[in-house]
């Protein structure tokens, strides 16, 4: 059987095609991967639940946005963002002696650490104005998560000799046990109007 | 010089193509792969450099788990009718307040049963906002009991 040679496809319009899919993508693209930072929101409570529940005044740090954007803590101003941060590490740090200033601590055996290890029973407090802006909030939302982060890096550090994100899932765990992330975001309150 | 002017003119022959496709075709697959095409079209101002800026952020995983709440000022087409106030978009369309409890149960009743424990709403908001809506929102979310949020946010490129 005589072979028939096959003709030759023109390939010349190949790169057309190419170029129209490929301007087609570059329009409709958008590069941006959706990031953000992660919060819990507290449930709404039960009714007959008792809605205050006592927690002693050393252990709450409680940060209050003005609708200026103006930081307080536990009723002193906060001049800056790295104030701030500092602030919290020092009072979620439970690597320290007791203080009366700072939050009670107890010990508690964790999973993966041997020796039991000091936890504190902090709690930041977040309320805002309803003036406050957004951009604002965030900011300060920022900086308590950093606090935290470099506060449990520290610990990851200090019982694993390893920075927090190169623990495995059980080291990470045992590590977000001593420090939980408690940043509450209290009911919103009304300070003198918009 | 004397060796210059001895050279030789060379004609160029014609620059061959036949790689052109492929490296079209190269540059077409990583757009294709990096696309991500836009679910709704935006009725409020919200660029990407609207977004507040933050150092501590965490991507968003499962993307098909997630549920959108837009806040911003309305564009410009639509501040006759809608005013300059911040509103809320949901999906494809203004909302209120009201409308948000109802729209988180739809988006529920969409997933799975086993998937619902790890919806996230994310909360794209303008930088501008003032909290007060931002508030009345997370009470609305608070009770629908959706409670993973995400403040959706830039990564902030140093100071």
């Amino acid at each position: 059987m005589a072979k028939r040679s096959t003709p030759e496809i023109n390939a010349s319009s190949m790169a057309d095609i190419a170029f129209l899919l490929l301007i087609f993508f570059l329009v409709t693209t958008t590069m941006d991967v959706d990031t953000g930072i992660q919060r819990q929101l507290p449930p709404i409570p039960e009714k007959d639940q008792k809605t205050d529940v006592e927690v002693n005044k050393r252990n709450v740090y409680q940060v209050l946005v003005n609708s200026r954007g103006t930081i307080s803590v536990n009723n002193h101003w906060v001049n800056s963002l790295e104030e701030l941060r500092e602030g919290a590490k020092e009072f979620i740090n439970c690597d320290r002696a007791d203080d009366p200033e700072l939050p009670e601590m107890e010990e508690i055996m964790v999973e993966g650490i041997k020796t039991p290890v000091k936890t504190s029973k902090g709690l930041i407090s977040l309320q805002n104005d309803r003036g406050t802006t957004y951009g604002r909030y965030i900011e300060v939302q920022n900086e308590l998560v950093a606090a935290y982060n470099e506060i449990r890096n520290e610990a990851a550090r200090k019982y694993f000799n390893k920075p927090y994100d190169e623990l495995n899932d059980e080291q990470q765990e045992a590590i977000r046990k001593i420090y939980p992330q408690r940043i509450s975001e209290a009911e919103p309150k009304n300070y003198g109007g918009k | 010089m004397a060796v210059m002017g001895k050279k030789k003119k060379k004609t160029l022959g014609a620059i061959s193509t036949a790689s052109l496709p492929d490296i079209v075709f190269m540059i077409l697959f990583f757009f294709m792969v990096s696309t991500t095409m836009r679910e709704v079209e935006l009725l409020i101002e919200l660029k990407g450099s609207d977004l507040p800026t933050a150092t501590e952020i965490k991507k968003l995983e499962k993307k098909s788990l997630v549920s959108y709440i837009y806040v911003g000022k309305p564009l410009q087409q639509y501040q006759k009718t809608y005013g300059t106030e911040p509103k809320i978009q949901l999906n494809s369309a203004f909302a209120e307040l009201s409308d948000i409890y109802e729209y988180i149960l739809a988006e529920r009743a969409e997933r799975d049963e086993a998937e619902v424990p790890f919806m996230t709403t994310s909360l794209k908001v303008h930088k501008e906002t003032k909290m007060g809506i931002i508030t009345d929102i997370k009470q609305e979310l608070r009770k629908a009991s959706a409670l993973k949020i995400n403040y959706s946010a830039r990564q902030d490129m140093g100071y």
